[in-house]
């Protein structure tokens, strides 16, 4: 600020631009590190407090908790960067199993068949969300409650009129199940440890969206259509046609979780998935979303995902009444939207 | 006020942009700059009416390179209008637009942009939260690498938009922070550099000093004095004739959609310009009104 009066007296040195930030400063930039340290909290927590956190055995079980929240909060982070919600992201997690186990068990769909036409259900939903908010200019957080009643109420009816139960069962029983199995629902030992392949799932996605956020054109257009829509439609953005893609992403991101859930459990009960959409934008703003769009991270999301899974497992391990986590969410999420508010400020104030 | 849309439930303009493949550096296809001096735009009588409104009429004027001509008017007066012709945004009705001599009708914003005309409005087209290396670019990035793999060149980004801005004058430490935590006036030059760099001849200032204070508004018009050495046509809009005068080097008055003349900076004093702007006899009417008895 105070160079800026006498910028055009003070002829510059090429030598003085090469000055680099300090790294804390760098570090404190990144979205991510409140949910980092948050993380470090509560891992150093719970391994003090209880015997069987820490154990090879335990490790494995709250980080395959934390893939399937972890999957799909990325996912919402990304849209939650490009400035729309998505309420429908948990019962579609529910749809795409349910598609897949209705087809392959009572109406005896090849198995990979079944799976595609999922894949490809998914992504029309996705898509139809998308093209909604973007036509209509509603917000999306009506647009895709609207869609979660609808998936809500195919998944309990649909499933009802074709089994006449409210879950599928029999699952393992269709052919090739188990080559399915490995990919959505295997495991591999590695000592005491088990890993999931859930986890492998997770951390891939995780890697993938922020190469897209940060090193690409789309990462780019997603920041600057939840940052200022108007200014990057002038600047020449395509905004609807990243709005879509991010819709799109999200509802695959469910298909693949409600995969995932799928092949490990081998059932899936038509209520699956209701409720958990809060979890995910909890987990994303946790780990740096801010709500009203432009600034976020995948890896972020990823911590508050960790975040999630580790306290879920972790009073389990404790053996306290689990009810407490739904009071650990809610102090966790005031929290950090406290934090992401005075850093948005920080970011804005100087207008 | 928003670029080439001013009405917000009318998006269909700025999507037909967008399908057109993006300019990736700087505009190959622009003609070049003229030498200092050289006529670049020319307009003659110049009108526009919509419908049976008629918000300009007889308005003749020149930019030239290397020089600045302010548009000076009151609310109303027919600025917006005369940027929304010379930008691309609205077909002139009436009268003669010249491109380097050429007679011309411009249908959209980007054909104007195609010669070099490049018009930076007042909310500038920034995201706050972005990095400014991030929205210099924006909409045009340029990426390295094939298939998977194509990415961010982002160590040209931010090296050009270092020495982009450097060339107007303003150094910053560091163009990793977000655009938001800059000052008006060097969001303004980042605004101008990235219009200059992607092509831009002739650059339209829309009132880029009218939410400034009196600092920050000289700055902004050290950068448009850089701009003016660099040898662009400077085509600045303002109310205020006391930031015009210092700098423009020709002025045009506008009067409630009229011309009320065009003339040489060594033609005019500011205080004739001043009472030329206000509308002359109504500012004496007035001071007569608020006189105390």
């Amino acid at each position: 600020m105070s160079g800026i009066s006498d910028v055009t007296a003070a002829p510059v040195t090429a030598d003085e631009r090469l000055t680099t930030t300090s790294w804390a400063a760098r570090m404190m930039r990144r979205p991510e590190v409140g949910a980092a340290v948050a993380a470090l909290v509560i891992f150093v927590f719970f391994s003090t407090a209880t015997d069987a956190f820490l154990t090879a055995s335990g490790a494995s079980t709250w980080l395959e908790s934390s893939a399937q929240f972890g999957i799909m909060a990325v996912a919402v982070a990304l849209l939650m960067i490009g400035g729309e919600f998505d309420l429908s992201a948990g019962t579609m997690v529910g749809t795409s199993g349910l598609t897949v186990g209705v087809l392959a068990t009572h109406l005896h769909v090849n198995l990979w068949a079944a799976v595609l036409a999922s894949l490809v259900a998914a992504a029309l939903i996705g898509a139809l969300n998308g093209w909604l908010v973007v036509s209509t200019g509603l917000p999306s957080f009506i647009v895709t409650l609207g869609t979660f009643f609808v998936l809500q109420g195919i998944n309990l009816a649909g499933t009802k009129l074709v089994t006449g139960q409210v879950s599928v069962q029999g699952f393992s029983d269709v052919p090739g199940f188990f080559d399915a199995r490995w990919v959505f629902g295997s495991s591999s030992q590695l000592g005491g440890f088990t890993l999931q392949v859930s986890v492998v799932w997770w951390l891939l996605l995780t890697a993938a969206a922020t190469w897209v956020l940060l090193r690409t054109r789309a990462g780019n257009w997603i920041f600057a259509v939840g940052g200022d829509e108007n200014s990057a439609r002038q600047v020449g953005v395509p905004v609807s046609r990243t709005k879509i893609g991010l819709f799109m992403t999200t509802a695959l991101a469910a298909w693949l979780v409600g995969m995932l859930q799928l092949f490990k459990t081998s059932t899936v009960q038509a209520s699956t998935g209701v409720g958990q959409e809060f979890i995910y934008i909890i987990c994303a703003v946790v780990g740096g979303c801010l709500l009203t769009g432009g600034y976020g991270s995948a890896i972020g999301a990823a911590l508050g995902a960790l975040i999630y899974g580790m306290t879920l497992q972790g009073i389990v391990f404790a053996q306290w009444d689990n009810n407490w986590l739904k009071a650990f969410l809610g102090v966790m999420l005031l929290g950090a939207v406290l934090v992401n508010n005075w850093v948005r400020q920080r970011a804005e104030v100087r207008k | 006020m928003t670029g080439t849309e001013d009405n917000p439930s009318e998006p269909v303009i700025s999507e037909a942009v967008v399908s057109e493949p993006v300019v990736s550096g700087p505009a190959a296809e622009a003609p070049k700059l003229p030498k200092a001096h050289e006529c670049i735009i020319e307009v003659q009588n110049l009108g526009k009416s919509y419908g049976s409104i008629i918000a300009l009429r007889d308005v003749s004027t020149t930019v030239n390179a290397g020089e600045v001509t302010c548009i000076l008017g009151d609310n109303g007066a027919g600025k917006s209008t005369l940027i929304k012709v010379l930008a691309g945004a609205h077909e002139h009705s009436e009268g003669v637009f010249k491109v380097d001599g050429i007679e011309r009708r411009m249908s959209s914003p980007r054909a104007a942009l195609a010669l070099g005309i490049a018009t930076v409005y007042q909310d500038l087209a920034v995201v706050p939260l972005m990095p400014i290396w991030r929205n210099f670019f924006l909409g045009s990035e340029p990426t390295k690498g094939v298939g998977p793999l194509r990415r961010l060149d982002v160590a040209g980004m931010k090296r050009i938009t270092r020495d982009e801005l450097l060339k107007m004058g303003v150094d910053l430490r560091d163009v990793d922070q977000p655009i938001g935590t800059l000052s008006g006036g060097e969001r303004q030059s980042v605004a101008i550099a990235r219009a200059v760099y992607f092509g831009a001849r002739v650059l339209i200032l829309d009132e880029p000093t009218a939410a400034l204070g009196v600092r920050q508004a000289g700055v902004v018009l050290r950068y448009i004095a850089q701009a003016r050495d660099r040898g662009l046509g400077v085509v600045f809009i303002t109310h205020n004739p006391h930031h015009a005068y210092p700098i423009g080097d020709r002025f045009l008055v506008l009067n409630r959609g009229r011309s009320l003349g065009e003339s040489a900076k060594k033609d005019i004093g500011i205080d004739h310009l001043t009472k030329l702007m206000a509308g002359g006899a109504e500012l004496d009417a007035l001071a007569h009104e608020l006189r105390r008895t």
